[in-house]
């Protein structure tokens, strides 16, 4: 991976232009963006066991008793997705569809049992925001501890630390612990950190609605304001409401298979007639 | 090779963050803060020495200070090891989100508690400077078994924070483990005491006991090549450098191999 943090603010001018409306790029088709993700023939095999093992003494009685019994799953297999820098792909699914495997390969934390993921620039995921704090550690030093998870060099967080402070309004209450924060104060602050970078590619897992009401304008502007600058998204929701407000194209994923790809309101229009046909 | 350097560079302000954090926060809501790490030692050095230095104590060092190089070895690795084989499972809701190299929780672990271990050797010069003890040019020789011990631990913290992912009772097993390990590491009596000769086996295979034999011996002037009475001279030396080599590699393959596996049982 590249080491793209020191110089955030680094897009060519001309993607900058080029990317804002998704109205615009149709009439300059024949210069496709270049392509950021390139899923290929991807498979993610889980073995589950029927009664968790996870310890010492438990795996030696079955070992000794030989019922280490093993399950295959397929939680994902023969996706392909080719994802271009701008696009902001919906990913919808019911439970256990496949969504947050899916996210987990492209984020690189989960290897796949077979296929490949290519992803160029870096990634910012906004799951479960303030996941990663320390209770211990006051919000100032949460900063830097999160900001280091997240790869970001000492200097940059240096540089950059009263736009986080500024943008969390957080105030006085950085320098208090992070246990001692509400769970919006949380979000705020991992939403803060995790979105100075100006990411190439954004993961988002229904992040949208932290923080009250006054907070997630100001989030969803500054979400707005990357998409603009030509950010790829990828989106995760069981609403189809939020994919077409957000995103210009979809996928639905059914048991671990890509069934459909396309523009986000057709894409949506066929999921809500998959969970009519199926209740 | 190349990624694996890039991220090291990548990740290397990570590597400190953790190591801050842990020194930090160990001693963040103690009134005493860091001399903790001094008193500690000290406390227990006293009370072996009042209990023990009748019945095991006789011979030619200096009993506290005899007790206070092996105390303070024994400790490192102790909470070396303790704090490493959590590292991984600790730190897990992160490892199931963002991609950092996961090596660095256990490292980072056992490298804050080497840097403690550092700071309390304050204690250990003072203790020899009270006692009188005299120093000769092979105190220079105390860094073999200190970097020693620090490659034997990073080896053994790699190896018990993957095996603790996958098999939970592993804590207890360890704590228990690290009691016979105590035991068997001469910390507070003398092995010439030893009389029966068929259980001196236990002082040829402990590498531990090897690392404070070399350390002990640099701290009394002597060669860390010096004999313990039991073995031959530079036993200890060649021993222990193989011990802790093959450990630390061990350890870097068992956790290179199971690395990916991690996020499916955390």
């Amino acid at each position: 991976m590249e080491d793209n943090n020191k110089n955030p603010v680094n897009f060519p001018d001309k993607e900058v232009l080029k990317a804002p409306a998704p109205k615009k790029k149709k009439k300059k088709k024949k210069k496709l963006p270049p392509k950021v993700i390139v899923v290929e023939n991807l498979g993610v095999r889980f073995r589950i066991q029927e009664q968790k093992v996870d310890s010492l003494k438990e795996y030696f009685v079955r070992l000794v008793k030989r019922k280490l019994n093993y399950k295959e799953f397929w939680a994902l297999r023969e996706v392909n997705l080719k994802i271009r820098k701008g696009d902001r792909v919906g990913i919808l699914g019911l439970n256990g569809a496949g969504k947050s495997t899916l996210l987990k390969c492209i984020a690189g934390v989960l290897k796949p049992t077979e296929g490949t993921v290519t992803v160029k620039g870096n990634i910012v995921p906004l799951l479960e925001l303030g996941a990663g704090f320390d209770k211990d550690y006051t919000g100032a030093e949460n900063i830097y501890f999160y900001g280091s998870m997240l790869g970001y060099s000492k200097a940059f967080i240096k540089e950059r630390f009263n736009e986080i402070v500024e943008f969390s309004e957080l105030g006085s209450f950085i320098n208090v612990p992070v246990k001692n924060y509400s769970s919006g104060m949380k979000a705020r602050l991992g939403f803060s950190i995790a979105t100075v970078v100006d990411p190439e590619i954004l993961i988002l897992d229904e992040v949208l609605s932290v923080g009250d009401a006054k907070f997630r304008k100001k989030s969803s502007k500054k979400l707005a304001k990357m998409m603009k600058k030509g950010v790829t998204v990828l989106f995760v929701s069981h609403s189809s409401e939020q994919v077409i407000a957000n995103c210009n194209k979809a996928i639905i994923l059914d048991h671990g298979h890509v069934i459909a790809s396309g523009k986000a309101e057709k894409i949506c229009a066929q999921y809500e007639e998959m969970i009519a046909d199926k209740s | 090779m190349k990624e694996f350097i890039n991220n090291l560079k990548k990740f290397r302000f990570l590597f400190w963050e953790l190591v801050k954090k842990d020194i930090k926060l160990k001693y963040r809501s103690s009134v005493l803060g860091v001399f903790w790490t001094l008193l500690e030692p000290l406390l227990t050095m006293i009370v072996l020495t009042l209990v023990f230095s009748e019945l095991l104590g006789k011979g030619d060092d200096n009993f506290p200070v005899y007790i206070l190089c092996g105390r303070l070895l024994y400790g490192f690795f102790s909470n070396g090891t303790k704090v490493a084989l959590k590292s991984v499972r600790k730190h897990g809701t992160m490892i199931g989100k963002v991609y950092v190299p996961k090596y660095m929780y256990p490292l980072s672990a056992v490298v804050s508690n080497y840097i403690m271990f550092v700071i309390s050797l304050i204690v250990l010069v003072g203790v020899m400077i009270f006692e009188k003890v005299k120093v000769t040019a092979c105190i220079f020789q105390a860094f073999v078994p200190m970097l020693l011990i620090l490659v034997m631990t990073m080896g053994v913290g790699l190896m018990l924070s993957t095996f603790n992912v996958f098999f939970r009772d592993l804590e207890y097993l360890w704590t228990v483990a690290l009691m016979l390990i105590m035991y068997t590491c001469a910390i507070f009596y003398k092995v010439d005491k030893i009389k029966s000769a068929s259980n001196l086996w236990i002082f040829k295979v402990n590498p531990l006991y090897s690392l404070i034999v070399m350390f002990r011996n640099a701290v009394f002037g002597r060669s860390i090549m010096a004999s313990d009475g039991i073995v031959c001279d530079g036993y200890h030396f060649w021993y222990s450098l193989i011990f802790s080599i093959v450990v630390f590699l061990l350890g870097v393959l068992v956790f290179w191999r199971k690395q990916d596996k991690f996020i499916l049982y955390v």
